[in-house]
This record gives C-alpha cells, structure tokens and sequence, in this order.
C-alpha cells in the first residue's frame, strides 16, 4: 500500500472505445465513496482506434502530483488487441494486477504479457455489453471489474451510486440504465483471476 | 456555503462563469479550453444564464467583441489557449491599453511548431508584456478561485485592467479531481456588480475609447497603466484576503511550500508545482532543507517580495514551463535572477527549461535538481546556468 491509502490505475483502449469515460466513472464513483480522486487522459492524437492512456489516482488526501502514473497498482486493457503492441504491465506493482477485456482466460492472456508473474483478471466485456446493452459498450463491465479487484470501493455503496451516476448520466433515454447495470452486475460476477 | 464536488478544470471555470453570470462572453473554440465556451454555451441555451453568448469567427474577433462590450459598460469574459491567444495578440493591448477589465480564462497550451496540443506556458508568456495580470493555477480548485477573484481586482477603479487566469492544458483542464464549490449567491456577492465610471453608453458623458494617441500623450497613458500594474498587487491580496474570510482559502502573490529555513529551493509555475511538492516532502522527510516557492501572480511581478522570500537561500533553481530563445534562460528565470540582483547576499541560482509541449515531468526529475543544488550549496561549482530538463539525447 503506497501512502495514505493511495492507489493508482492506468488504462489502457482505443480512442473511441470509452477507456477515458470509464477512468472517469471510475473517479466519480470513488469520490462519492469519499475519497479523493483523479481522473485524466494523457492526449495525444485524437483519432479513433489510435492506442490511448488515462489514469486515475484514488487517495484518502488530496493528491498534488500532477504527472503520469509509471508505478499503477492495476492496469486495464479495454481492448486486448494492445496487447501485441503496448507493454501494458510496464511498471505495473507485482502485488496488483492487470484486467484485459477478452474472451480467452487469464492462462491465455498471460502468454502475451512478456513475463508479467503477478495476477491476471480477465473478463469479457464485449459479451457483457452486447447482451445486456445491445452494443459494444466495455466500459461499464471494465470499470466493474476493476472495482472488484482492486477492493477500492465497498461493492454496495459502488452498485448504488453508480445506478444514481447512470440516471443523471442517461436522463434522456432510461432504458440504457437497466443494460448498464445488469452489465455492471454481470462483470463483477464474471471476472476471473488467474 | 462551501460544498464539495468534482470537476474537470475546465468544468471548474465554466461553472465560475455561470455563478457570475457575465454581460456577454465571446469565444472561438481551440483545444484545450474549447469545453468552457460548450459548457457555457449550454447555459445559456438552457436559460440558466442571463449571458450574450457571441459565437465568432476567430479569436481576435472574440478579444475585439470582448473590448467593444467591455467599453459599452458591460462586463465581458473569454476563453482561449496556444495559437487563439496569439491571434487576439494585437487585441490584447488594446484592452489592456483601453484600461478595460476583461477576464479571459488562458487553458495554457504550446504555440506552434511544430504543431502541437498539450501544455506549457508558452501562450502566455509570449503575451506577458500585453499589460495584463496573470494569475496561474496549480489545480482545478486554484483555477476556480481565481477566476472569482479576478473580476474584484480587474474592475477596481485603482487598476481597470484585464486579468488572465491561466492554468495547464489537459493536466488540470482535462483532470478530474476534487473540488469546493462556493454557493451561487456568495460568488454572486464577492464578484459584485460592474459600475465602470466611464462607458461608452453613458449617454450624459459621451466618450471616445480607442483613439489615436500622439506623442505629446502616448507616454503619459502609458505610465498611468504601470501605475494601475504596481497598484494591482496590493489590490490582488486586499481581494485574496476578503475571499480568505469568506472561503478559508489562502492566497498570495505567490504560495511558499515548506521555505522554513530552506536552503535549497525551487521556483515555478502551474501543476508541476504540486509534482514538486511530492520531491520537497520527501526531502524534508530525510532532513534536507528543501522548499518551492509557485508563482501565482506573474503580472504584476511580486519581484521585492520574491527577494525577501529566497534571501536566506543558498542554491536557487527556477524552472521556466517556456523557452523564450533567449540563450540565457526563460522569462521565469530573467524576471527572479533580476529580482535577487538587489540582496546583499543572493541565492546562486540556475535556470532550466522544462515540460515543453506536454513533456511529463516527475518527482524523480526534481530530485535530480535539488541534488544539483545540494552541491551548488556546499560550495561546488554553479556550472551551466541555462539547462533543460527531461528532452531525450
């Protein structure tokens, strides 16, 4: 555990996939959990499919560093694609974990992670989404996961917030929150460790 | 009255906007700060503001909406960063000139070329000598009480001039993070409501604002606004002391960060600060005498007080987010070195020019500096006293 309960997480996607929506869910989330919270992506050319990064830092005081995260405790991979081309564990604390969007199971994945011996959490997001929301939103199930594993927030309060979050967040058309948190549900039972 | 909440930097001036509920707000949209004319733009669409939202065609457009507002006796607001700031280059002195106290929100970004996005000061550094106050941020919080501040120093009959509020492209703009949010009827009271003495549309006093000036006044008028530049500083913490009793947050000309006894320090600008300070905790932890001094207001130039701050110094680095092509350092480093020039015993001191175009900087890279000064300050040679930090090769 770094200083003052400090955890830090860097996400990996696509632009376009939702990587940076879910880095900040994630922040909203643990601020109405109470902690103190960051949430940004690192921009470099704006274009869809292009690699991007976000990052978030979760924190019981207010943090001041400003730079990126080098040392996350967990890394999520939103599109497994990446996986041939960014060293996603790069830096990444052996007592964390990295949590790849897939279909294939943490022994599989594990094979392309160029050694990484700490745990690997796989959960297929793509499923999830498809079948609860129609489409191919993997943020939801995404940011779940990582709740889960990372332990950062008490799974209730998590749950409940983000129901209030999807309400605010899809006011104009409500049938999208009932597929957002079922997908939510889902992937905090679905995700494996390996 | 202070509640609590998260929003980007950007979300953070935007919703300052709409507390204050300006005249008009004109506005060109550039990237980073391109979400606080949408976010404003929204308002207005939605009613929640009384604002004339001026959607042009440029930037020196929006700087001249700005000032044809401003002069009618209105109080006007814009957003800009990076290449729209240049284009209101000419613009800028004339407000400045004009004595018209607009309030632009800078979303600091580099300036082309190469062409490039991300931050560092130099949008605003470029503009520095427009007549300007320049008030920088280090976060999200920061950039909000500033922006409510800016308005009581600009207005105040003793200075009349425009105020920037800057703070970092995408690593505070973009950031989401904590912040106090003041409740609307108390921003709306601190701000205040705008009573210029002079306007244009003051139909019992007609005016003329913008005229040619010949020589036997261009000096005169320029030497009334360095007066209005050298009054501001007192007006700025007269303001920060009156939002100190109203919000419990403290702000000065610049923020000393553990200068208790400091030996070696830094001096700089904007979010890295906070970096640094992660460097300077850790270094106070093992006993070393280590501080950081982060301007916040850059225009006026607290140069006497800077002095008094970093007398007892002995090795001094200041770390210009801008390069000016000087061959000599950045404008951070010529206005601070020139600042200690009058102690009768100065800090030796080095300049490096860092986080050019969105170049990350860490709390590893401070430290390698504050072991560079640990040695200037046991005696070693100053060696090369301009450097940058963090470029590859």
């Amino acid at each position: 555990m770094k200083e003052n309960g400090l955890v830090e997480f860097r996400w990996h996607g696509r632009g376009g996939q939702g990587a940076k929506t879910a880095c900040l869910l994630l922040a909203d989330a643990a601020f109405s959990s109470g902690k103190f919270v960051q949430g940004f992506p690192e921009y470099g050319p704006e274009r869809m499919g292009a690699p991007i990064t976000a990052y978030n830092r979760i924190s019981d005081v207010r943090c001041s560093i400003h730079c990126n995260i080098e040392n996350p405790d967990y890394v999520v991979v939103v599109d497994e694609t990446l996986l041939d081309t960014v060293d996603v564990t790069r830096g990444l604390s052996q007592e964390g974990a990295v949590i790849v969007n897939t279909a294939h199971p943490p022994a599989q994945i594990r094979a392309k992670l160029r050694g990484w011996t700490g745990r690997v959490c796989t959960i297929d997001a793509r499923r999830i989404s498809e079948s609860s929301l129609g489409r191919n939103f993997p943020n939801t199930p995404m940011l779940s996961a990582a709740v889960k594993i990372s332990g950062i927030l008490q799974e209730e309060k998590f749950k409940q917030d983000m129901e209030e979050s999807f309400q605010h967040k899809f006011s104009a058309k409500p049938q999208v929150v009932a597929g957002n948190i079922a997908a939510l549900v889902q992937a905090w039972e679905e995700v494996q460790v390996g | 009255m202070n509640y609590n909440e998260r929003l980007s930097g950007n979300e953070a001036i935007a919703f300052a906007m709409k507390q204050i509920d300006p005249d008009v707000m004109a506005a060109f949209p550039i990237t980073p700060s391109t979400e606080i004319p949408q976010y404003f733009a929204q308002y207005v669409a939605n009613g929640e503001v009384n604002t004339e939202f001026v959607p042009v065609e440029s930037e020196h457009s929006s700087m001249s909406a700005c000032i044809g507002a401003e002069a009618a006796g209105a109080r006007a607001v814009t957003a800009t960063s990076s290449a729209g700031l240049a284009l209101m280059y000419e613009m800028m002195y004339v407000a400045a000139s004009s004595r018209l106290p607009i309030t632009l929100a800078c979303v600091n970004r580099a300036l082309t070329g190469p062409i490039n996005i991300n931050n560092d000061h130099s949008d605003s550094m470029g503009i520095r000598d427009a007549g300007w106050i320049q008030i920088y941020a280090e976060n999200n919080q920061e950039a909000y009480d500033n922006f409510l501040q800016a308005m009581p120093i600009g207005e105040h009959p003793s200075v009349r001039l425009p105020v920037m509020i800057c703070q970092d492209g995408f690593i505070t703009s973009h950031a989401l993070e904590n912040i106090v949010l003041l409740d609307t009827e108390s921003v709306k009271a601190f701000v205040g409501e705008y009573h210029p003495e002079h306007y244009l549309l003051k139909a019992e006093n007609p005016l003329a604002i913008g005229p040619y000036d010949l020589g036997c006044h261009y000096m005169e008028h320029k030497v009334q606004q360095a007066e209005a530049m050298k009054n501001a500083k007192e007006h700025i913490l007269e303001i920060a002391a009156q939002f100190e009793a109203l919000t419990g947050r403290k702000y000065g000309l610049f923020e000393e960060y553990r200068m208790e006894e400091a030996e070696v320090a830094l001096v700089l600008i904007g979010s890295s600060a906070g970096t640094a300070k992660v460097t300077v905790d850790k270094l106070r932890a093992r006993g070393v005498k280590a501080g950081l001094i982060k301007i916040r207001v850059f225009r006026p130039f607290p140069a006497q007080e800077l002095a008094q701050a970093l007398a007892g110094v002995k090795a001094l680095a200041v770390m210009d987010k801008a390069e000016s092509f000087s061959a000599h350092g950045g404008p951070l480093f010529a206005e601070v070195r020139s600042a200690l020039y009058d102690l009768p015993s100065r800090p030796r001191t080095v300049g490096y020019v860092y986080g050019l175009g969105g170049r990350d900087i860490t709390p590893e890279q401070f430290q390698e500096v504050f072991v560079r000064l640990e040695t200037i300050a046991a005696g070693g040679d100053l060696g090369p006293v301009y450097m940058h930090l963090g470029q590859r090769g």
